[in-house]
């Protein structure tokens, strides 16, 4: 019978709950690297025991961890995140130029190839990769090289790259999301970079058509149609059919558009999940209930999912990387809160329950599914 | 020997305890210490100093008999006393946040 594994990232360490396909009864290990911030852990889709983990803190700096048991022991690897070349500047929240500086990974993304080879999204925002399983990382300039970077500013959580899409159709395509800067995609392996982002709106960015500026909050697609891709957007749920050639709005009948994580459903490509959040200036949930919203269009008609989700006094918030979905027949969604808690619904979203309520507050969600 | 006491979470990350015994080549200075303790202990590189430039990283200083030694030149001599191995050099975090 096949199994779920899903990889918890907190503020205080990295948790591993793991049930069989039924997803009722969970086990928990844990905290892993206690203490330290987990941005984010991922497993490798054709290694599923091996591992990767973005440890970080505010005294000790960047710590990268491989796994090669599935999570049961960790062993540090490179943690040198060096520009390639003159850094230059970014604008910093004032619009003033703004050395970079490497700040810390916010996601990993393994290969869909080889288990050795492994991207990092970084802040200062720049694209890492390493082929020699985390030993060593060398920059794919090409990005912060694109002539657009004296343009990125931060969002209001740093400058980060948090979002890696791969194509598995095209190998040498991939997708990245930067806050504030946008969507950019490059079609030779990481070489040479454009952004994406037209038909995207932001609320006071003076230039109607800019190319840069925006505030994507994370971008997702599903494997079998990577032309198609859904965006979280500060404001604004997004669906480009053109592989981020152009973008229009599908936020529909949600009670808000603003939110952070959004997901595809493993098996119907145009069912789509987000989390509405009240506002940029106040992160929970509209009304205090704690709702996910699917679409089954692909955007514009949304219906609400609350059963066992909490519907009142609810005051948490889900942030960008902290929603999955595991691909068993009845496909599972999951996703944690700031408030410390791990929703699964192995029902698409009609039913939910906490696999457990009293994390530090979750940062990352990523799923496994095991043979 | 050289003894060097280092923070909990650096404990945890090299799996060693509270304190370590280095040999160092050469002068006792902060950059040769430290030089020892990266090269004995590759996975604390970058998280006590920062790999490019050397520059100590803001929350952490260094102590050692009762003496800051934070802003002082890493190539200087170290106390005859941590040379010795009579007294630790420290290296502490910054009580900060939460």
């Amino acid at each position: 019978m096949s199994r779920v594994r899903v990889l918890v990232g907190t503020r205080k360490g990295a948790f591993i709950l793991t049930a069989d396909g039924k997803r009722e009864k969970w086990d928990v290990s844990g905290p892993h690297f206690g203490g330290w911030e987990i941005y984010h852990l991922k497993g490798s889709p054709v290694d599923p025991n091996r591992l990767y983990a973005s440890q970080t803190s505010g005294w000790f700096g960047q710590v990268i961890q491989r796994s090669s048991d599935g999570g049961r022991t960790w062993e540090p690897v490179g943690n040198k995140f060096e520009y390639d070349g003159p850094t230059g500047t970014h604008q910093w929240y004032d619009g003033t130029p703004h050395p970079w500086e490497f700040k810390r990974v916010w996601h990993l993304e393994p290969s869909l190839t080889d288990p050795d080879t492994v991207y990092a999204g970084v802040e200062d925002a720049a694209l890492f990769r390493s082929t020699d399983a985390g030993q060593t990382w060398q920059e794919l300039a090409g990005l912060r090289g694109h002539g657009s970077g004296p343009k990125w500013q931060p969002g209001a959580g740093g400058m980060g790259l948090h979002t890696i899409l791969l194509d598995p159709s095209h190998p040498d395509r991939i997708f990245i999301a930067i806050s504030a800067a946008g969507v950019f995609r490059t079609d030779d392996a990481g070489q040479t970079w454009r952004p994406v982002n037209r038909g995207l709106k932001s609320q006071y960015l003076p230039d109607p058509n800019a190319e840069v500026g925006f505030c994507v909050h994370r971008i997702a697609m599903h494997r079998a149609r990577p032309n198609v891709l859904f965006m979280q957007l500060h404001w604004d749920v997004m669906r480009s059919d053109d592989a981020g050639e152009s973008w229009r709005e599908i936020s529909g009948n949600l009670p808000t558009d603003f939110g952070f994580p959004i997901d595809v459903h493993a098996h119907e490509p145009d069912t789509v999940y987000v989390v509405p959040i009240k506002s940029d200036s106040e992160h929970y949930p509209p009304d205090a209930k704690l709702r996910v919203y699917r679409s089954r269009t692909g955007g514009d008609e949304w219906e609400a999912l609350t059963n066992g989700l909490p519907q009142r006094d609810c005051y948490v918030n889900v942030l960008r990387d902290a929603m999955a979905v595991d691909s068993l027949d009845t496909c599972g969604i999951y996703f944690g809160t700031t408030g410390g808690q791990v929703y699964a619904s192995a029902d698409s979203g009609d039913h939910w329950s906490p696999i457990v309520r009293d994390l530090p507050a979750v940062v990352s969600v990523e799923v496994q599914t095991l043979p | 020997m050289i003894r060097v006491v280092i923070p909990y979470h650096l404990r945890n990350l090299a799996r060693v305890g509270s304190e370590v015994e280095l040999e160092v080549g050469g002068e006792v200075t902060q950059r040769s210490v430290l030089n020892a303790l990266e090269a004995r202990y590759p996975m604390l590189r970058g998280t006590i100093r920062d790999q490019v430039t050397y520059q100590r990283r803001p929350f952490l200083r260094f102590f050692a008999c009762e003496q800051d030694l934070s802003h002082e030149s890493p190539d200087a001599p170290l106390p005859d006393a941590v040379a010795s191995g009579a007294e630790p050099y420290c290296i502490i975090g910054a009580i900060a946040g939460g």
